[in-house]
């Protein structure tokens, strides 16, 4: 295995994780993306921006959040000490909201009027839309027409937040075909348009730049494990489908070779059915929506349907350093089947009080398979990266539940 | 000589641009489209794009999206893209056939052997859309070693500092895709179109084709006025669909329209 003196210096002048990451884009979209990082490369080093993102983080979003040590869990697991980082507490409800803050900001510097994003539950939607409504710019949030299904009340939180919903019917109607469609629109609309990507991939600087605004994440964990129990934390798990919540704990920690660090992707009906979302255990590098990564794909480099219970995770492809971090094994990766997640969700639901987002619930369920092997002096988090409020019509289909009066 | 250098200069001893017609190979099914590919050079195609049907392409419009998905029901793949190529040249030496598409499927076959491949079916040409100058140097090395053109793609986006970039390693054709946009949607005026193709020609000497938008033989013909060729993609597709959906022939209808194209570009510069 290869051992680095840092994880955290990628990527490269060309966007590049090793061989993951790049440009692959349209030559009409080339110079918007090459305006963006020079943009985003302003910004950071201004201390003024900074100190915007800051303030709206501490009074919009209501941060730091807290890292709840789950009594009832660790119990019940009988092993490591488990702490949940609360980012379903955020306004809004999950982690998105993190890395609209950041772009907004960047995109008003940028002098653009309208924004465009894709969503897949729908929670980088309504997030989008929020900040939208924040500093009055239009909206236009591209949706597959399944999941504008399954994630009814979001689509229309969105709407009610002023955003356009605009359904996609192509493929499996889910988050790839969106995130096509909003592409297709930046292409048509340039000048005008800023595309807020919701998680850590598609062309350079987007996976480095999302990366940077969620990192408050991992950040906000090191201050409060030391607080709480005087060291750092031990291991980390998140779930993954882009990998935005997972790459913003991780990449405080990169360097702290004493923590193991485990992403959780969705397994769906189970690896072997080719039903899943997991591109790293099942798929392998290709091209697509602007980067090379870990893809779904058949033997002729056709992207095949990823599929998982919860819509945030069901995506072909993973985020470019997440791919890198696979292979330089300085992270591992896991998956978790839909039933899995789903019993999670019910087990936190019932102990903690705690309704969890499907996707973070791929996370707990791994730290439920772990946690009891454990030693007891061993501190884990685990990411709650979003609240489940929006699922709760998935589970009851999922439970068979024909309306939710039978439970 | 090349292919496209051989057509490009027959073209020009006639005082005439390029008619190149874009169809999606399998569409609606292998057979139908060996025939379309077949009879294009008769109806009046000088060069012809063939699409690689791949399952997201982000810079098409619904025509070839759609076209994009007959293709794949039907079993599009690149080896039988590939084959049809080679088909093709059995009975044709002379017309040249560039690719287009995007780039997974190709990373998938593997730049390097892919690049011998098509050499070796008769392509002339590939225009992957998702492979900018900036990242296209894992695969144009070895087109060029193999004697296929690699053609950029130019935009009305690329601004003075990029331009140099995107035309400077250009061969074949510079493709100037004359909106900011996907294919098959709005048409850009002709003096915008004019003043692009004079810029471009400022700075190389590879011919310089125009696509995205043209629909109709008075739009090709307006091109041809300005430019070395005028490309039809989605209004060719559609047609055939068209034609099949009313249960008649693709093929003919497809062929019918390539000429009154084909007249349009012939007629341009007269």
């Amino acid at each position: 295995m290869q051992s680095l003196n840092t994880y955290r210096a990628g990527p490269d002048e060309r966007g590049h994780f090793g061989i993951f990451g790049g440009r692959f884009v349209a030559e009409t979209l080339m110079p918007l993306i090459l305006e963006v990082e020079q943009a985003y490369k302003e910004a950071k080093a201004d201390p003024a921006f900074d100190a915007e993102f800051r303030a709206l983080l501490a009074n919009y979003v209501g941060r730091p959040n807290p890292l709840y040590f789950a009594r009832r869990l660790t119990e019940a697991w009988g092993g490591a000490k488990v702490f949940l980082k609360r980012e379903d507490l955020n306004h809004t409800g999950a982690h998105k909201i993190n890395n609209c803050i950041g772009q907004i900001l960047l995109a008003m510097r940028m002098g653009k009027k309208r924004i465009i994003a894709e969503t897949g539950a729908g929670q980088h939607g309504v997030a989008t839309a929020t900040v939208c409504a924040l500093f009055g710019l239009k909206c236009v949030i591209y949706m597959g027409s399944t999941d504008i299904e399954r994630q009814a009340p979001n689509v229309y939180r969105m709407k009610l937040l002023g955003a356009e919903v605009r359904p996609v019917t192509s493929g499996a109607a889910t988050l790839k075909d969106a995130m096509n469609d909003a592409l297709r629109d930046w292409v048509t609309n340039v000048a005008d348009t800023y595309y807020l990507i919701g998680t850590v991939a598609g062309p350079h600087p987007f996976p480095q730049m999302v990366r940077d605004f969620q990192s408050v994440i991992g950040d906000e964990v090191r201050a409060q494990m030391l607080a709480a129990e005087g060291r750092l934390p031990d291991s980390l798990v998140a779930c993954i489908g882009g990998g935005s919540n997972a790459m913003g704990l991780f990449h405080p920690f990169l360097d702290e070779p004493s923590i193991r660090i485990i992403g959780v992707e969705a397994a769906g009906h189970g690896i072997p059915s080719g039903q899943h979302a997991a591109s790293l255990t099942g798929g392998r590098p290709g091209v697509l929506h602007g980067n090379r990564t870990y893809l779904l794909q058949d033997a002729d480099g056709q992207i095949t349907e990823a599929h998982s219970i919860s819509a945030g995770l069901d995506y072909p492809g993973i985020g470019p350093e997440h791919a890198w971090l696979n292979d330089v094994g300085r992270v591992e990766y896991v998956s978790v089947t839909d039933s899995e997640a789903v019993e999670a969700f019910q087990f936190t639901t019932r102990l903690e009080g705690i309704i969890p987002a499907l996707e973070s619930s791929h996370a707990i369920a791994h730290a439920a398979k772990i946690a009891g092997g454990l030693p007891k002096d061993h501190l884990m988090v685990v990411n709650l990266s979003g609240r489940g409020d929006k699922d709760v019509n998935t589970i009851a289909r999922h439970l068979g539940h024909s309306d939710m009066g039978d439970l | 000589m090349s292919r496209l250098q051989a057509r490009f200069a027959k073209l020009a001893a006639e005082n005439r641009a390029a008619l190149v017609t874009y169809v999606m190979s399998f569409d609606p099914d292998r057979a139908t489209s060996q025939a379309v590919l077949n009879g294009l050079p008769a109806a009046g195609a000088d060069i012809i794009e063939f699409g690689m049907a791949f399952t997201d392409p982000m810079a098409d419009g619904p025509a070839i999206q759609y076209a994009a998905q007959r293709a794949l029901a039907a079993g599009a793949s690149l080896r039988g893209t590939l084959e049809m190529i080679a088909e093709f040249r059995k009975i044709d030496a002379e017309t040249p056939v560039v690719l287009m598409g995007y780039y997974n499927p190709i990373h998938a076959w593997g730049p390097e052997k892919f690049a011998a491949d098509a050499a070796k079916a008769g392509v002339d040409g590939l225009i992957l859309v998702d492979l900018p100058p900036e990242e296209a140097d894992e695969l144009v090395p070895f087109c060029r070693a193999q004697g296929v053109d690699f053609i950029f793609l130019a935009t009305p986006t690329s601004d003075e500092a990029r331009l140099p970039r995107v035309v400077g390693g250009a061969s074949g054709f510079v493709y100037y895709v004359s909106i900011a946009g996907i294919t098959g949607t709005a048409s850009a005026s002709s003096d915008t179109i004019a003043d692009a193709v004079t810029r471009i020609r400022a700075l190389t000497d590879v011919p310089v084709c125009v696509g995205f938008g043209i629909k109709t033989a008075e739009q090709a013909a307006e091109v041809a006025r300005v430019a070395d060729g005028a490309v039809i993609g989605s209004s060719i597709v559609t047609v055939g669909e068209d034609a099949r959906a009313k249960g008649a022939d693709p093929v003919t209808a497809i062929h019918a329209l390539v000429g009154q194209l084909a007249e349009g570009v012939r007629g341009a510069r007269k």
